[in-house]
């Protein structure tokens, strides 16, 4: 058997190497237009969030303790209005066993691997999640391949994701590593069509119920220490799957009036896919460059259809900049004791300047951290930077330029986030998927479909509709 | 030492794509260049120096063939470094804290 394995031709057998490779028929859900049956896809391929938890639980994952950070409450009542200043806690997600929140994420989609009978799973990630899927292969006796994008044509490696590679290969995972460019996907299908093993995508179902707990046990750890739902859930947005998954758990939990808001690093101007400016970023995920295409087009991802749909749960969404999650990650470790990596430390930076809108007796939620270690620490990340010809000062975080410098900031004072108009996301979202269904008639039925993925009511879609000059 | 012997634990490379084979939406900076590719193995081979094309089975028992570069390749990330940049936070945030100024 000679398969043509050029990459236009592995291209063309996509669909059928994803089918056996995730076993779901993603057609079972689609309907004609644009719409498709996001809960039912939800709820038959998923687990319920009871069989997660006891999935989950066996190989130690959650019940990640919740620490009131009240040195940074201080400090950002400091800066804030009278009578403002709301009580910051972090939810340590790198007490799971593969450092981060991302073991959750990993933890059905391999147990389901291993129920299905594949003898293993392949995850093509630079990051976090690429270690709990090898942790939880190794639990579960599964082989696993991890397929990274880590140097550019030079050779140079973020030091981040060497360090994942590390990790993953301590837990008994071969890791391919590869140059920058979106052929990842291809080396990605070639390694699945060969080995036959399970697509551990975190675009499945079971990756985004697996996050489900975690926002289901901040609810719960609230309601029980704080004798209320928290206000406010920040968490780190790249792919969709960390928020997506932590608001529908809060919403199966009961606090549907909790506030959740995404937060990214802002690497606007940077080309993801571009060999030069690989090495130009000091973050490799929980950044715009993925957050913004993702969240104006989910389907773009490893699978057809994707579970993580953040803009169906975002409140609002902000960024920051990378000396402000350097600087914030520094202060985690000086004033609350607390070492943790700078990716997780997004959505605290972002907490630190939203606690000072709020009142003092109001409550937000960072919902992650992730370990730290050599490599995957803000000192190599900040003198790798440097060595790619990056300008490290103090001064106005305003005054950043992505790939050019980073602003460390003066003072607290100077940590604010920058609010992303959502409905403008909401409008690209629809434009999106026009662009990607051209042939099709718009019905009512994609017009509901709309509103509910963008959360907005009919009127928002036809509005846009009629903006574009779509008939419907 | 740049002879490496059967069952020795190896880096080996390859080009998965030559700069003409790259797809047509990637940035002209990164079309310029091939994608390459790195994995590790045992070395089926009895024997191979570097810069030879070997046969290696990879940690899971994937048998993939190769340009060899390294033998017993090592991590090199650390903690870089030392970034003075930095030095200011710790004391800064103390001194916010503890009401005042840093009066030493």
């Amino acid at each position: 058997m000679n398969k043509d394995m050029s990459y236009k031709a592995v291209n063309d057998r996509k669909n059928e190497i994803m089918k056996k490779a995730v076993g779901i028929d993603y057609g079972t859900f689609e309907s004609k237009g644009i719409a498709f049956d996001y809960e039912g896809m939800m709820k038959k391929v998923g687990y319920t969030i009871d069989e997660i938890k006891e999935i989950e639980g066996r190989t130690g994952i959650g019940n990640t303790p919740v620490y009131e950070l009240r040195n940074l409450t201080a400090l950002a009542r400091k800066f804030a209005p009278e009578g403002k200043g709301a009580r910051i806690f972090v939810k340590d997600e790198a007490a799971n066993p593969s450092g981060s929140y991302k073991a959750r994420r990993a933890a059905a989609s391999v147990y389901h691997a291993k129920k299905m009978g594949y003898k293993g799973v392949i995850a093509a990630t630079s990051g976090n999640y690429g270690a709990a899927v090898a942790s939880q292969a190794a639990m579960l006796g599964l082989k696993c391949i991890i397929v990274q994008e880590c140097y550019d044509s030079e050779h140079k490696g973020q030091p981040e994701i060497v360090e994942k590679a590390r990790k993953c290969e301590a837990y008994g995972a071969e890791v391919v590593q590869l140059t920058v460019g979106p052929e990842l996907f291809y080396t990605f299908l070639v390694l699945l069509e060969e080995t036959g093993y399970f697509n551990a995508s975190l675009y499945t179902p079971f990756g985004i119920a697996g996050v489900e707990t975690l926002g289901y046990e901040i609810a719960e750890q609230f309601k029980e220490k704080e004798g209320k739902f928290p206000d406010v859930v920040v968490a780190t947005n790249a792919g969709g799957g960390n928020l997506t998954g932590t608001a529908r758990g809060l919403i199966k939990a009961g606090a549907t009036d909790t506030q959740v808001i995404g937060a990214s690093v802002d690497l606007s101007g940077l080309h993801m896919a571009s060999d030069k400016q690989f090495n130009k970023k000091s973050f490799t995920t929980g950044h715009t460059g993925f957050g913004i295409p993702f969240a104006t087009w989910p389907d773009r991802s490893d699978v057809p259809r994707s579970a993580a749909r953040p803009l169906r749960y975002m409140d609002r969404y902000v960024t920051v900049t990378q000396g402000e999650v350097f600087y914030i990650t520094e202060a985690l470790a000086q004033v609350e004791g607390l070492e943790r990596g700078p990716a997780g430390n997004t959505s605290l930076a972002a907490a630190f300047s939203l606690a000072q809108e709020l009142d003092k007796d109001k409550i937000i939620v960072v919902q992650e951290t992730e370990y730290t270690g050599a490599g995957k620490h803000i000192q190599p990340q900040l003198s790798f930077a440097k060595d790619n010809g990056i300008k490290v000062v103090v001064g106005d975080p305003k005054d950043q330029v992505p790939g050019e410098n980073i602003v460390l900031p003066k003072d607290p004072s100077y940590i604010k986030v920058n609010e992303i108009k959502l409905d403008k996301l909401k409008r690209s979202f629809i434009k999106n998927a026009i662009a990607n269904n051209s042939d099709v008639d718009i019905t009512e039925k994609d017009i509901k479909f709309l509103a509910e993925e963008t959360r907005k009511d009919e009127e928002f879609v036809k509005s846009i509709l009629d903006e574009l000059g779509v008939k419907y | 030492m740049d002879i490496a012997k059967k069952g020795d634990w190896v880096r080996i490379y390859n080009i998965v794509l030559t700069s003409e084979e790259r797809a047509p939406q990637v940035p002209d900076d990164t079309k310029k260049v091939s994608l390459e590719m790195w994995d590790k193995g045992f070395l089926l081979n009895d024997e191979a120096k570097i810069g030879d094309e070997v046969e290696v089975e990879t940690y899971i028992g994937r048998k993939i063939k190769g340009k060899m570069v390294e033998i017993n390749p090592q991590y090199k990330h650390n903690y870089g470094e030392y970034v003075p940049e930095l030095s200011y936070i710790g004391r800064q945030l103390r001194s916010i804290l503890e009401g005042g100024e840093s009066n030493e």
